[in-house]
């Protein structure tokens, strides 16, 4: 309960000089000062990351000689090869996607229901904050490791089940072994993205829907499921465009060819160049950026819906 | 490592991600069904078994000896490799760079909007996720131009491969921004900085010695990221053919893939081991002070 | 808010409700001790405590929430100490975050019914009627997150209510608001409790909540149950040193005890039971039973004075440095000022002392 003290004589309130935004007079040039200090990381910005974005943008939309055009963009559409990478990217990137957003929910799943400073979950965490960078070459050769020609499994599976399965080791490059080298990097990143929704589902709800006669699955199906719905779907855009910017794996391990989008844009800057062809490449690049931004348009959207309800 | 240039860690994720967020349950007390107990363990096995069967399997491929024996020559042999040895050495000063450049970049800028721009909050938020749309293999294409002016008019300087920073600490912005914010919001950094700006304080000493002393756990996070990136970097490095260590983990391959697979075990180790170093170092304190706030039943 | 006639039946006059010895241990910490308690149909429990009594342990554990690790819970007679939360039939208010986020207000409430099988338009009136109960009719199509803190514990309430359950459970679910809506609420909440006539087991750690709605106030410590009885015998005669300290205001002030009864400030007073009763004592002694005069030549002196609305309360130091607190109706306090010198004196109400 408040009392005003009738008793000892109330202090002056302390100046506050320097909080507000200075005086009258001097209040616009502070603020104007304000901004100064974060030129030096909009300038860093612009130099290595919008600069190189509008060359690769503007190269994209002119000729050799700069004058516009939509031939390269075009080509985008026109050449099988390349509309056979960008395609199979995509569904690259959708297949391990999903399969990384099922994996890797059922293991955030499993940590967020043990003990909240248990040594499961730090070891997990961290092992998925490593993993999940863990792609490219590093994680190519550990396939090989265990799947190529000399691999433990291929050698297991030889020696001591007598299976010839996995000797042909081209499968590791078709579909099927890509779709399972690239999930191995998505299960962490799922793992990581996903685990914050999965704790900030309140103890007090399950209670709530146990105490109104609920079971596990009527929890799961009316209010767990649809609270972590938008998160979910969220992470899965994440992760689609973790795919299918991938590129270091992919390299690593096909040799022959570029079947896939990142692919071509590495050997557009590799090989000779193509008369009339010079900026495909960076209209490959920016095709690649109009696919990702418009994913992380909707995933942006998304996070804002989810975190209206969950505060 | 950046098979996933833009792998947004704990970027896009609420709050900082797993790496930076603690839990909020309740958890024990509760009566566990044993169908969900089991359910549990499986998952458990099952996804680890997956993650954890690639490891084991350079593990074993890179300790055959001759005649089905272990041995360790591959890891003797590549502490002696030139190539490599010159790779990591690039590769840790790229680091290094990184994370120096990185923080000066980014922590004040991200103080000052927090304490003294607010509005301006947003816009560095949208420029750091901004990676995230433009992957490295897009961005090496658009900075060719740059570093072929930088190898003509910066000198030796310019054409080394530590140029390479430039660029890493771009990608890690968007983790780094992440896990900075998220210790930044925790510590109510406006209301400190008032506070301490009443007690006469200047800005220069509360940036330095009343926020940045209580966003540690946020910066050792955000370096570490920044760390394990770099030197998990393939895609620049390689099409702008400079020789780091993944370059030369890659190339090694082609010759001798014990050794690469031994090299890449190594890295790996060292970056799990860096993480749960930084992790403890960083978290311990947070956790203590935590409990002590529960309210006992 | 009108209070319309119940939607829901009352069931008769409740259930009881009897906690059998219970011991729970978190750990090493001895969290139930031997907790007994007969609740009988209909009545309003108020269990009151410190941080970490064990208060809401008891009550998660009549709600399922909570195992126990010896003991029993009766319900009606029947021992549920094994029977897991979703068949225990109780409504449970927690004390905030409890309403699920993706739903509105309405289908908060229907969510019992629609898990028992009610059919859409039956649990749809249903739910409405409850939301009416409570006074948030008009916010039926409303999510938490629109909603004040205040209104979200009465959505609660309602969805608590909306399955019949045999008994009604709080959780410190005024402890997260500010102090007016907390006085309302509680209001309305004792308001229904007896319009319905359900059992209920309130926990708090505040004790105006607890006196002011409990049949009957338990007073918990350690896993203890120190005391339970009508919010007047609390007050007036404690049991132990833990519940005269514990609840309401009490001045120490020094004194001799002999044969049952002691001596302050040139005042004889009964001691109660459990008291220390020999030699040098403090005798704990309420604000209102403490009488404060202005006069010329008084050995005390007024140091400041705080007006309540209806009441003041004086804080006086004695000529022994002791400092005190009185309470006296506003017409009462007159002229005292704080530097004022007074006589003070002690009503012969009985009081508990202790040793030190």
């Amino acid at each position: 309960m408040t009392e005003p003290t009738v008793g000892a004589p109330g202090q002056p309130t302390a100046q506050t000089a320097g909080l507000a935004s200075g005086g009258a007079g001097s209040r616009r040039f502070r603020g104007a000062r304000n901004y100064l200090a974060l030129i030096p990381f909009h300038l860093y910005l612009a130099v290595f990351l919008i600069l190189p974005t509008l060359i690769v943008a503007i190269g994209a939309l002119t000729t050799k000689d700069g004058r516009p055009t939509l031939d390269n963009v075009s080509v985008l559409f026109t050449d099988p090869t390349i509309v056979d990478a960008f395609v199979y990217s995509i569904q690259l990137s959708i297949a391990t996607a999903i399969a990384g957003a099922v994996l890797g929910g059922l293991l955030a799943w499993a940590v967020a229901r043990g003990k909240p400073n248990g040594l499961l979950r730090q070891f997990v965490i961290a092992a998925s904050g490593v993993l999940a960078q863990f792609g490219g070459v590093m994680l190519a050769f550990a396939f090989l490791a265990a799947f190529g020609f000399n691999g433990l499994v291929t050698i297991f599976l030889r020696d001591t089940l007598h299976l010839d399965l996995l000797t042909d080791a081209t499968w590791i490059y078709g579909f099927a072994g890509l779709t399972i080298v690239y999930t191995y990097f998505q299960i962490p990143l799922m793992l990581i993205v996903f685990l914050p929704s999965l704790d900030g589902l309140r103890q007090e709800w399950y209670d709530a829907s146990a105490s109104l006669g609920g079971s596990s699955g009527s929890f799961w199906r009316h209010v767990g499921g649809p609270i972590l719905a938008p998160s979910f779907l969220g992470a899965l855009l994440l992760l689609f465009t973790n795919a299918f910017s991938a590129y270091a794996t992919a390299a690593a391990l096909i040799s022959q060819g570029s079947p896939l989008a990142t692919l071509q844009i590495a050997a557009s800057l590799q090989s000779e160049v193509v008369v009339g062809r010079e900026n495909v490449g960076k209209a490959l690049a920016l095709g690649m950026i109009v696919i990702v931004s418009v994913v992380m348009v909707i995933y942006a959207l998304i996070q804002r819906r989810a975190s209206r309800w969950v505060r | 490592m950046t098979a996933s240039p833009g792998a947004p860690l704990s970027a896009a994720a609420p709050s900082g991600g797993a790496l930076v967020a603690r839990p909020k349950g309740v958890g024990g007390g509760r009566r566990a069904s044993p169908l969900q107990r089991s359910g549990r363990i499986a998952i458990l096995v099952v996804v680890i078994g997956y993650l954890g069967l690639p490891l084991f399997a350079m593990l074993e491929f890179s300790t055959r000896g001759n005649y089905g024996s272990r041995s360790l020559d591959s890891y003797a042999a590549m502490l002696n490799n030139q190539d490599l040895i010159d790779g990591v050495t690039t590769s840790l000063q790229i680091a290094v760079l990184t994370v120096v450049g990185m923080l000066l970049l980014l922590v004040p800028t991200m103080v000052w909007t927090v304490v003294r721009v607010p509005r301006m909050r947003r816009v560095v938020e949208f420029l750091c996720l901004l990676p995230l749309a433009i992957p490295a293999i897009v961005l090496v294409v658009g900075i060719g131009p740059i570093y072929r002016w930088m190898g003509q008019h910066l000198g030796a300087v310019g054409a080394s491969p530590l140029t390479l920073a430039f660029i890493d600490i771009v990608l890690c912005l968007p983790f780094a921004y992440r896990a900075i914010d998220s210790s930044l919001r925790s510590i109510d950094s406006a209301t400190l900085a008032d506070a301490s700006r009443s007690l006469g304080a200047g800005w220069p000493r509360t940036i330095f010695q009343v926020i940045l002393p209580n966003i540690r756990a946020g910066v050792l996070s955000a370096s570490v990221l920044a760390i394990a990136l770099v030197l998990g970097e393939y895609t620049i490095s390689s099409l702008l053919s400079f020789n780091t260590l993944q370059v030369a983990i890659y190339l090694l391959g082609g010759r001798d893939p014990f050794i690469s697979v031994a090299v890449s075990l190594s890295a790996l180790v060292f970056a799990f081991i860096l993480l749960i170093v930084i992790a403890r170092v960083g978290g311990g304190g947070r956790r203590d002070q935590r409990e002590v706030e529960e309210p006992a039943t | 808010m009108t209070v319309a006639s119940p939607a829901i039946a009352s069931n008769g006059h409740g259930v009881g409700v009897t906690f059998e010895d219970m011991h729970r241990w978190y750990g090493s910490v001895h969290a139930l001790n031997g907790l007994s308690i007969d609740i009988a149909p209909g009545e309003f429990i108020a269990l009151l405590g410190p941080s970490g009594c064990g208060k809401t342990t008891a009550l998660r554990a009549l709600g399922g929430l909570d195992e126990v690790d010896q003991g029993r819970i009766l319900v009606g007679g029947k021992d549920v100490t094994n029977v897991p939360t979703n068949k225990r039939n109780m409504g449970i208010v927690f004390q905030a975050y409890s309403l699920f986020p993706n739903m509105t207000a309405r289908d908060n409430v229907a969510y019992g019914l629609r898990l028992r099988g009610v059919d859409t338009a039956a649990r749809k009136k249903k739910a409405e009627e409850m939301l009416e109960l409570v006074g948030l009719g008009a916010q039926a199509s409303r999510y938490p997150h629109q909603m004040s803190g205040g209104q979200q514990q009465r959505v609660a309430l309602a969805r608590a209510l909306a399955i019949e359950p045999s008994v009604l459970l709080l959780d410190e679910p005024l402890s997260a608001l500010d102090a007016k809506v907390r006085r309302g609420l509680r209001e309305e909440i004792r308001r229904i409790q007896i319009m319905i006539g359900i059992t209920t087991l309130f926990v708090t750690h505040d004790q105006e909540e607890a006196l002011a709605m409990g049949d009957r106030v338990g007073v918990m410590s350690a896993g203890r149950l120190e005391q339970i009885a009508a919010p007047t015998e609390l007050y007036d005669r404690p049991k132990t040193r833990f519940v005269a300290e514990f609840v309401g205001l009490t001045n120490r002030i020094p004194g001799t005890a002999a044969s049952g009864s002691v001596t302050i400030l040139g005042t004889n007073v009964p001691l109660l039971d459990g008291s220390a009763n020999s030699g040098p004592v403090f005798a704990l002694v309420r604000p209102e039973n403490i009488r404060v005069v202005a006069t010329q030549d008084g050995s005390a002196r007024v140091v400041a004075v705080s007006f309540l609305g209806s009441l003041c309360r004086a804080q006086v130091t004695l000529p022994d440095e002791t400092l005190v607190v009185a309470q006296m109706s506003a017409s009462e306090a007159g002229d005292l000022q704080p530097g004022t010198s007074v006589r003070v004196s002690v009503l012969p109400s009985p009081v508990f002392a202790v040793a030190d």
